[in-house]
């Protein structure tokens, strides 16, 4: 079995959910227990079990008898929505925390990233910061050192390398954190959802070099809410669900059955509760059924739900579908496309539906706005939007790969000379 | 005599064994845990980074800056000169008196600002230890080392002094180094017992500058332990750890008459068993501390 990297049999994580609400209970509690029960008392504080009996009742699994198996080199995704225990699993192969039961077997060097710029601290320079925080990522200094230039370079941050931390823009601090992890070399990586941070245009470089990472041949575990990410990046996918692993298997069947779930709606939802305008979007089927699946060709149809427009001035509306990397393909829009005003009252529902439309196979997402005349008042990038699947559009049985456009578009090729 | 190299040789150096990893099995530890000095000399590099760190941070944006290493102390001597030395008449075994309590207050604020960091150590780590992996006992420790800095500073201004009172030291101090090593095992043996149960009870923030007042005055700082005329008392005195750690520091600096051999021994056992019983404590806790901090 030596080409297999992490081995999990029966991994389960359990909390106490009282020690996770109340974070920390005053030593006056323990005291007056300890008055009524002494011995058994003193011996829990001994232990550091804070908790009476009586509030450990309160327990949830995490994670529970999970058990998979990942083989050396390989690239996997690990998906879910929030709460599925994706963390909690890194957590456990990182080293942070203990499972409860069952037990892992990892072969080789760990690097995990779980944060971007952890340990950083706002007094020291860039400088100082690169070599603590390489320290805290498990790098030697000789490694540090070796590739100082190279992490500079990447974080764009040359000018300011003697400057303390804390001047910096949050977009610096974050690509400068990103750089001295993204030149971590373990033989394992386990990244938690960091590639989400900074800038469009950093996010793409973060995507690169993840893909670099993925290339090299090193096992990664990859969490993120991105499925544009994961489909990218992961030839194979783990989807977990309340703590249960539901499936493992290939990254574009995983996702689709993600996708599948209804969960998604949930997901979006959880992203939208942040909203202040923008409640709620659904993809319809033409049978007006809810959907996360169309085929090449199918018209689009999306329900929009804003609401407290009352509270802007002259509101408008965009809907983007982007690409899995979050390039915009497509703007709907009732300014645009219509003549359609957005209605100040309370609470609406606004649906579009497009011409048939012929987006080549693949996963695809929204990007939303909201705004008042010119001015963005909100915005949601990376949205779950839907799949298109593969159908004969041509009926040739051929269909052109991703890499070779974005449109399916039909057309008739004849020899006219 | 066909083949040159033996046949284990050449297995030794097969592909398959340069490319056997080391397993690591993570599972449920239950009740005492190894201490596994091993990974903490693995680490070792962390730690000098973590008291590098804490050195260059401690005194950013202030405008004395490391001046404060030596107020501290100075101030307290002033104060204590005063009150104790003249106003009540505290004897200080034949010398000045305020070279007396210098040459212990060096020591002591040592041990106080080790034990009150190391015990906040990591809760005000909490989000490194939530978010990466490495041996714990790298905060605690790294808070005390980081305070050898401020020790040696205070510690030049004591030789000024006994360069102005005319002071020469005798050869005892050879041993300061242990002495010095006396006053880390004991902030460090408190120190972890401290820290881990701040990571469950935050009182323990509050309580730590009370116990470092009351300890201060049960430790021979402001007055000689030879106020206790009965040997045996006075060796056992020495179950205070930082009662050892002074009268090392005055015997082996100023040269005071009285022995303190039996109270350095009784000091250095209940530094170890401090040490000991905190690091085994800390250890059992320290599987709880990222689901807890």
């Amino acid at each position: 079995m030596s080409d297999i990297a992490i081995d999990l049999q029966n991994i389960g994580k359990q909390y106490k959910i009282g020690g996770e609400r109340q974070r920390y209970r005053a030593l006056r509690d323990t005291l007056t227990d300890i008055v009524k029960t002494p011995v058994r008392r003193a011996r829990n504080i001994l232990r550091g079990q804070a908790y009476a009996a009586s509030d450990m009742n309160e327990t949830f699994w995490a994670l529970r008898d999970v058990n998979l198996q990942i083989k050396d080199g390989e690239v996997v995704g690990i998906i879910g929505r929030n709460g599925a225990g994706k963390s909690t699993l890194l957590k456990i192969l990182s080293r942070i925390t203990e499972p409860s039961e069952g037990y892992a077997d990892i072969y080789g060097r760990v690097g995990a990233l779980l944060e971007v710029g952890t340990g950083f601290h706002p007094e020291l320079t860039g400088r100082e910061n690169i070599f603590l925080n390489g320290a805290v990522l498990g790098m030697r200094r000789g490694e540090i050192l070796r590739k100082f230039d190279e992490i500079i370079a990447f974080a764009e941050v040359e000018k300011f390398i003697d400057t303390p931390v804390k001047h910096y823009s949050s977009g610096m601090a974050l690509r400068l954190g990103f750089s001295v992890a993204a030149h971590l070399e373990p033989e394992i990586l386990l990244v938690d959802e960091v590639l989400a941070v900074g800038d469009f245009a950093f996010q793409k470089k973060c995507l690169g070099k993840m893909d670099d990472v993925a290339k090299s041949g090193r096992t990664v575990l990859l969490v993120s809410h991105n499925m544009a990410a994961i489909a990218n990046l992961c030839t194979a996918t783990v989807l977990l669900n309340r703590g249960q692993l539901v499936n493992y298997g290939p990254t574009a069947d995983i996702i689709e059955q993600y996708l599948n779930m209804g969960d998604v709606e949930d997901e979006i939802d959880e992203v939208l509760r942040d909203g202040r305008y923008v409640e709620k979007i659904e993809c319809r089927d033409h049978l007006n059924n809810p959907t996360q699946t169309y085929r090449v060709g199918d018209p689009l149809v999306i329900d929009v739900t804003l609401k407290n427009l009352d509270q802007i001035a002259s509101p408008n509306l965009g809907l983007l579908v982007c690409n899995h990397f979050g390039d915009r393909l497509i703007l709907l829009s009732p300014h645009v496309q219509s003549e359609l005003v957005l209605s100040r009252l309370d609470r609406k529902t606004y649906r579009v539906i497009t011409e048939p439309l012929n987006l080549l196979p693949g996963y695809y997402t929204f990007e939303i706005s909201i705004g008042s005349g010119y001015e963005t008042v909100e915005n949601f990038k990376s949205l779950p939007g839907f799949t298109i699947e593969y159908t004969d559009y041509f009926n040739t049985g051929k269909m052109p790969m991703a890499k070779q456009g974005i449109l399916a578009q039909k057309a008739t090729w004849q020899i006219i000379d | 005599m066909s083949s040159p190299i033996p046949v284990e040789q050449i297995i030794e150096k097969s592909p398959q064994h340069l490319q056997a990893k080391p397993r690591l099995r993570l599972a449920p530890t239950k009740g005492w845990v190894s201490l596994n000095f091993q990974e903490l000399k693995e680490y070792r590099e962390l730690l000098f980074f973590m008291t590098w760190r804490d050195i260059k941070v401690r005194y950013k944006q202030t405008v004395i800056g490391a001046l404060w290493a030596i107020i501290q102390p100075f101030l307290t001597m002033v104060v204590f000169s005063l009150f104790f030395g003249r106003l009540a008449g505290v004897p200080s075994d034949n010398i000045p008196y305020p070279i007396f309590t210098y040459a212990a207050l060096v020591p002591w604020t040592f041990f106080a600002n080790g034990l009150t960091n190391s015990a906040n150590s990591l809760v005000s780590n909490a989000n490194l230890i939530k978010k990466v992996y490495f041996p714990r006992l790298i905060l605690p420790v790294s808070a005390i080392m980081s305070g050898v800095i401020d020790f040696f500073l205070a510690f030049v201004i004591l030789l000024a002094m006994m360069l102005f009172y005319g002071i020469v030291p005798t050869v005892n101090v050879i041993w300061l180094p242990a002495f010095l090593l006396l006053a880390v095992v004991t902030s460090l043996g408190v120190g972890l017992w401290f820290a881990a149960m701040n990571v469950q009870f935050r009182d323990v923030r509050y309580a730590i500058p009370f116990l470092v007042q009351f300890w201060m005055f049960a430790t021979p700082v402001a007055y000689p332990s030879s106020m206790i005329k009965n040997d045996l008392l006075r060796a056992l005195y020495g179950i205070n750890p930082m009662a050892g750690v002074i009268e090392g520091f005055r015997w082996a600096l100023l040269g005071t008459e009285t022995s303190p051999g039996a109270i350095i021994v009784v000091s250095s056992l209940a530094a170890l068993l401090m040490l000991i019983g905190g690091l085994y404590y800390f250890k059992r806790l320290e599987k709880t501390f990222a689901d807890v901090v």
